[in-house]
C-alpha cells in the first residue's frame, strides 16, 4: 500500500508522519501522533466527537483523510488550554456541568470556540445553531448551552476593548 | 395493607447520619473532581489505551436476520499481508465456552455464532490483523454461504412459530421463552367488584442507549498463569469476572480487569459479556493481546443492550367514583435472539408497578418472545420506564372515560404523605415521600391553569397545543432480588445475590486521604461524592482527598453505577469507612493530646478535644502513625496506619416470599418525579414541538444540587427521544434499516425544550446515610408519560390517542391522517 509523507501542524507544533492514503485523519491524530483526545464516536460524520480546527475553521477528523490535512494548522482539544490553565471555555464547561461522560466535549469545546471566534455575543438559539451538530448522550445539552453562554461572558471579559 | 403482604416484615433502619442537619459539603453544588482530564482531553477511554504487541480485530457479520451457515471460507482473508488470524465461531468454541445465560432454561448465545446466524449483526467471522484496517479488508475477503431461513419479526406472530421459523430448536420448541403469571393481593376480587375498567392495548417499541461511545475490550492471554489482562468499558469491573470467567474457562483469581472510564452508557455497558469473550478467546487463539472497538454500525446491531420492546394489554379497574382499585395486565416482551437476563425487566418495574396510587391488588402474566433481532440489555429505566408509561396511559384513559379530571384523579388516589414507608401489592416499599407537594410545585413552576386555558384557545383557533400531566414513580437503589424474583420458579435461572458496595480508604502521612473505588466512572460523579462525604466526614478541604479506581486484583465487592444505587451505596460505604478510621484516629490522637478518646472531636481537620483548644492535626496523626511508631504505647490497637476497608449492604431490603405471593422489599428507595409538557403537534408533518415543560423531581436528600440536575436534564433528553423520534426499525425481514446516526434520530440541541424549569422536593429517605435516593433515571421515567399525554390533547380534534411510542413525525402524521378528519 503506498504511503504519503505529510506534515501538520498540530497545537503549534511541526509533526511528521507516513501514513497511507485512505487513513482518516482522526485515526492519524489519535494513534499515530499520539493525541486520543480527539474521540470517535460514529465515523459517519454525524455526532461531531471527532471534531477538531483545521486552519480555523472546525472538520470532522473522521470524514478527514490525514493526507488532505498535509500543510495544515490543527487544533485539537490538547491544544485548547495554555499547560495545565484551562482555556476560558474549558474553564465554564467545568462551571456549568455542561459535560458528564466527557466524551463529546472535545468535539462541543471545538464547536464553541468556532462560535465565539466569530460571535463573541451569541444568542441562545445562536448556541443551539453551532453545536446542533454535536451530539451528546449525557446532559440534554441545557447545561452545555449554558457553559458556552458563560464562555462568551468570560472571554467578552478578558479582551480589552478600546474604550478602557 | 392486604394479607398476602403479613409476612414482609419491615427491619428497622440502619441509618447513621441523619438527613437535616447543617453540612459544610454534602449538599451543597460542588464542580466536579473529575472533570479536569476530560477537559484536558486525557480521559484515557477504552480506545485510548494501547498494550505492548497489540493487534486487532474487525469481524465479519451476518447480513441476514435468521439464516442457517452453509459454509464459510477463509482461504482469501487469511492471504491477506498483515492478517494474523482468521477464526470461525467453531475455532472460537476451542478456547471459550457460550456467554452467560441467566433465563431459565437457558437460551445459548456464543460470541461468534455457529452453523445458524440469529439477527443481523451477528458476527460470523473474526479476523486479527496488525491494524484495523487491514482486519477490515480482510473481513471483506470472507465468503460465507446462508441458507436463508424465515424471519421472525412480529412480536405476536413469533410465539406461533414452528419448523424452521423457531430460533433456537436445540434448546425449545418454539419461539416462547418464558411465560408466567402472578397475582400479588386479590385481583380478580377487585376486578369483580369494580364499576368501571379502563382496558387499552400499549405499543412500546424498541430503541436504545447509544452512548456516544462504543464498547470495547482490549484482552491479553497470559501462557504464566492461563489468564487474561482485560481492559474494556463494562459498568461492572468487580463483578463480571466472577460470572465471565466461567466462559474463558478460567478462575476469576486469574481474571484482571482493568477500571476503565466509559464514554456513557445509560445501562448499556453494564455487563458487556460478548466482546469481552470475543477478543480474549481471539487473544488465545492469536498468541498476543488484541483490541476490538465496536464501530457504530456493530454497537447497533450486535450489543448487548437494546431497549424494551413491549405489548400490553393493560387493564385498570375503578370504583365510580374514580377510586383505583386494582391493575393486570398481559405483557409480550420481544427480546430480540436470546435472553441474557431472563425477565429481569420485568422485575424490576415491579417495584413501583402501581405507581403512586393507593392501588389495592396487581396481577400479571409474562411472556418473553425471541425475535431475530439483536437482543435485549439495560437502559435507563431497566423496564420501569414502560409499565410507568402503561400506568399513566390508563389513568389518562381513566379520566377521559369517567369525565374526570386527569390530575383531580391522580390526586384523589396518590398515597398520601402520612402513609410511608408504603408497601405496595407486589411487597416493595416506597421509603418515604410528598407527591403532593412535588406534583403542586410543578403546576406552579410552569402555571398549569393558565398553559391549560391558553392550549384550549389555541384549539379553538385550530392550532393543536395540548398539556399533559405525569406523576410517577423513580425507584433506586436495587437490591437484585428484582433479577430473579419472576424468574421460573421451578428451576430458576440464577440464585438470590445481593449487591454490596466497598471502599479502600487510607491516610498518608502528610494527612491526605486516598479512597480507592471499586466501581467506575460511566459519566456519573462518583469522586465528587465520594469527595464530599469524606470532607464532611473529616472535616477537611476537598483538595485533601484522592480518589482513584481498584482492579479486580486490588478490588472487592464493587457492584457499579446502574439502577441509581452508587450515590446511595457509595455514601454509606464512605460513611462505615470513615467510622472506622475515625476511631483509630482518635485513639492516636487521645494518646498524643493525653485525653481521653470519648472528648475528642474531628473540627476542622484536626482532632480536638472537645470544649478546648487543644487540637492536633490528621496530617500530624497520621505522620505519627506512619513513621512513629515508638511514640505510641506497645499493644496491637496502636499499630501503625490509618487505612481500612468496608463495605456497605443494601439498607433494606427482605426476601420474596417462597410462592411469590409478595417479591419482598428490594427497590425501596423511591422518588417521585411530576413532568408537565406542553407541545404543538404540526399536522401536516407531524412534528411535535415542545412548547414548556416544567420537570420537578424528589430524590430525597440532595447530595450535589448541580450534577443532580445534569441528572435530571439528561434523562428527560433521552426520554423525549424515546418517544418523539428514537427508534430501531427492523422492516419485515428483519433488516435494522436506519442503524446509523443519521437515520436514528437522537436528540440534538434542537429537540430539547428551550426553556425546561426543573424543581426539587427533598423527602429524605430513613434508610440510606443523610437520606439520599438515587436520582439517574428520573427524566426517562417521567418524560414519555408528559409527552403522550400531552399529544392526546393536542390532537382532540383528531381523536388521536397516542397507544404506542415513540411516534415519529411519520407515525403521527400517519395517525392523524387515519382518523379521516
Amino acid at each position: 500500500m503506498t504511503t504519503h509523507a505529510i506534515t501538520i501542524t498540530v497545537n503549534g507544533r511541526k509533526r511528521e508522519a507516513t501514513v497511507p492514503a485512505r487513513m482518516l485523519l482522526s485515526d492519524c491524530l489519535r494513534h499515530t501522533l499520539g493525541l486520543p483526545g480527539t474521540h470517535v464516536g460514529c465515523e459517519h460524520g454525524v455526532c461531531g466527537a471527532c471534531t477538531v480546527m483545521m486552519d480555523g475553521r472546525t472538520v470532522r477528523s473522521c470524514l478527514t483523510f490525514a493526507v488532505q490535512a498535509d500543510g495544515s494548522e490543527l487544533t485539537t482539544i490538547e491544544g485548547l488550554a495554555n499547560q495545565s490553565q484551562l482555556h476560558p471555555i474549558q474553564e465554564a464547561f467545568w462551571e456549568e456541568h455542561g459535560l458528564q461522560c466527557g466524551f463529546c466535549t472535545p468535539g462541543m469545546l471545538m464547536a464553541a470556540k468556532e462560535l465565539l471566534s466569530a460571535n463573541p455575543n451569541p444568542s441562545d438559539d445562536e448556541i443551539r445553531e453551532a453545536i446542533s451538530g454535536n451530539l451528546c448522550r449525557c446532559t440534554g445539552y441545557t447545561q452545555i448551552i449554558n457553559a458556552v453562554r458563560s464562555a462568551a461572558a468570560k472571554l467578552r471579559a478578558a479582551v480589552p476593548t478600546l474604550a478602557t | 395493607m392486604s394479607s398476602h403482604l403479613e409476612t414482609n416484615v419491615l427491619p428497622p433502619s440502619r441509618q447513621r447520619e441523619l438527613p437535616g442537619q447543617t453540612r459544610k459539603w454534602v449538599g451543597h453544588s460542588m464542580k466536579r473532581v473529575e472533570d479536569r482530564r476530560f477537559l484536558l482531553g486525557k480521559g484515557q477511554y477504552i480506545d485510548d489505551h494501547a498494550v505492548p504487541n497489540m493487534a486487532h480485530a474487525a469481524t465479519v457479520r451476518s447480513p441476514h436476520a435468521h439464516a442457517r451457515i452453509i459454509s464459510i471460507d477463509t482461504s482469501k482473508a487469511k492471504a491477506l499481508p498483515g492478517v494474523i488470524g482468521v477464526y470461525t465461531g467453531t475455532d472460537l468454541a476451542t478456547v471459550v465456552d457460550p456467554c452467560p445465560s441467566f433465563a431459565s432454561p437457558p437460551v445459548t448465545q456464543r460470541a461468534i455464532a455457529i452453523d445458524k446466524v440469529r439477527h443481523v449483526g451477528e458476527v460470523v467471522v473474526a479476523i486479527v490483523a496488525v491494524d484495523r484496517y487491514i482486519a477490515e479488508d480482510a473481513a471483506d475477503l470472507v465468503e460465507v454461504e446462508y441458507e436463508v431461513l424465515p424471519a421472525n419479526v412480529d412480536i405476536e406472530a413469533t410465539l406461533e412459530a414452528t419448523g424452521d421459523s423457531v430460533i433456537h430448536p436445540a434448546d425449545r420448541e418454539g419461539n416462547k421463552a418464558h411465560d408466567e403469571s402472578f397475582k400479588f393481593g386479590p385481583v380478580d376480587e377487585d376486578f369483580a367488584r369494580a364499576d368501571h375498567i379502563v382496558r387499552r392495548r400499549l405499543r412500546w417499541k424498541r430503541s436504545g442507549a447509544q452512548p456516544i461511545e462504543t464498547c470495547g475490550c482490549i484482552s491479553d492471554y497470559s501462557v504464566v498463569d492461563g489468564g487474561y489482562t482485560i481492559h474494556c468499558n463494562t459498568n461492572f469491573s468487580n463483578f463480571i469476572p466472577f460470572v465471565i470467567a466461567g466462559s474463558l474457562r478460567i478462575s476469576p483469581t486469574v481474571l484482571r480487569m482493568q477500571p476503565i472510564a466509559t464514554g456513557g452508557s445509560f445501562g448499556s455497558k453494564v455487563f458487556i459479556h460478548k466482546i469481552v469473550i470475543l477478543t480474549s478467546g481471539l487473544s488465545r487463539l492469536a498468541g498476543q493481546p488484541v483490541k476490538y472497538i465496536e464501530d457504530r454500525l456493530e454497537h447497533f446491531t450486535n450489543s448487548d443492550s437494546h431497549g424494551s420492546d413491549r405489548l400490553y394489554d393493560a387493564e385498570l379497574a375503578l370504583a365510580k367514583d374514580g377510586t383505583m382499585l386494582s391493575l393486570r395486565f398481559d405483557v409480550i416482551d420481544d427480546y430480540g435472539a436470546y435472553l441474557q437476563f431472563g425477565v429481569g425487566t420485568h422485575g424490576n418495574a415491579m417495584s413501583q408497578v402501581t405507581g403512586p396510587y393507593r392501588i389495592g391488588s396487581f396481577g400479571m402474566r409474562v411472556r418473553a418472545a425471541l425475535t431475530n433481532k439483536c437482543q435485549q440489555g439495560p437502559y435507563r429505566g431497566f423496564g420501569a420506564e414502560v409499565t410507568n408509561w402503561v400506568l399513566e396511559r390508563l389513568v389518562d384513559a381513566a379520566a377521559e372515560e369517567l369525565g374526570m379530571d386527569t390530575v383531580g384523579l391522580r390526586l384523589q388516589n396518590m398515597i398520601q404523605p402520612d402513609q410511608f414507608p408504603y408497601m405496595i401489592p407486589t411487597g416493595n416499599i416506597y421509603d418515604s415521600g410528598n407527591f403532593q407537594e412535588v406534583y403542586k410545585q410543578a403546576d406552579e413552576l410552569i402555571g398549569l391553569a393558565a398553559w391549560r386555558k391558553k392550549a384550549a384557545d389555541l384549539r379553538a383557533q385550530g392550532r393543536c397545543v395540548g398539556v399533559g400531566v405525569a406523576t410517577c414513580q423513580e425507584r433506586s437503589v436495587y437490591s437484585p432480588t428484582e433479577w430473579w424474583s419472576l424468574n421460573n420458579l421451578a428451576a430458576p435461572g440464577f440464585a438470590l445475590s445481593s449487591t454490596p458496595e466497598g471502599i479502600s480508604l487510607r491516610i498518608d502521612p502528610v494527612g491526605k486521604i486516598f479512597a480507592t473505588l471499586h466501581s467506575v466512572f460511566i459519566g456519573n460523579s462518583p469522586e465528587t461524592i465520594v469527595t464530599q462525604v469524606l470532607a464532611e466526614q473529616f472535616t477537611v478541604d476537598p483538595s485533601d482527598i484522592v480518589v482513584s479506581y481498584s482492579d479486580t486484583h486490588s478490588g472487592f465487592n464493587g457492584v457499579g453505577p446502574q439502577g441509581s444505587r452508587f450515590t446511595a451505596m457509595i455514601t454509606g460505604a464512605c460513611v462505615s469507612a470513615s467510622y472506622k478510621i475515625q476511631t483509630k484516629l482518635k485513639r492516636l490522637a487521645g494518646h498524643l493530646l493525653e485525653a481521653a478518646e470519648g472528648d475528642l472531636e474531628l473540627r476542622d481537620g484536626a482532632v480536638t478535644v472537645k470544649g478546648t483548644d487543644r487540637k492536633i492535626s490528621i496530617g500530624d496523626v497520621a505522620m505519627q502513625a506512619s513513621f512513629f511508631r515508638l511514640n505510641f504505647p506497645d499493644t496491637p490497637d496502636f499499630d501503625s496506619g490509618l487505612e481500612t476497608t468496608a463495605v456497605y449492604d443494601h439498607p433494606i431490603s427482605t426476601l420474596p416470599h417462597p410462592e411469590r405471593k409478595h417479591l419482598g422489599v428490594f427497590y425501596p428507595m423511591v422518588g417521585h418525579i411530576c413532568h408537565i409538557a406542553v407541545v404543538e403537534v404540526d399536522p401536516q408533518t407531524g412534528k411535535v414541538a415542545i412548547l414548556d415543560y416544567a420537570a420537578v423531581h424528589d430524590n430525597g436528600t440532595i447530595m450535589n444540587p448541580m450534577t443532580l440536575e445534569g441528572q435530571v436534564l439528561g434523562g428527560t433528553a433521552n426520554g423525549i427521544g424515546s418517544t418523539l423520534t428514537e427508534e430501531f426499525i427492523y422492516d419485515d425481514q428483519g433488516q435494522f434499516v436506519n442503524a446509523n446516526f443519521g437515520e436514528f434520530a437522537m436528540s440534538s440541541a434542537w429537540e430539547m425544550p428551550a426553556n425546561l424549569k426543573i424543581g426539587h422536593v427533598e423527602t429524605p429517605s430513613p434508610y440510606t446515610e443523610y437520606g439520599v435516593k438515587g436520582g439517574g433515571e428520573g427524566g426517562r421515567l417521567g418524560a414519555p408519560s408528559a409527552l403522550s399525554s400531552a399529544i392526546d390533547d393536542a390532537l382532540q380534534r383528531y381523536g388521536v390517542k397516542v397507544e404506542q411510542i415513540p411516534v415519529r413525525p411519520s407515525t403521527l402524521r400517519a395517525m392523524i391522517r387515519a382518523s379521516g378528519k
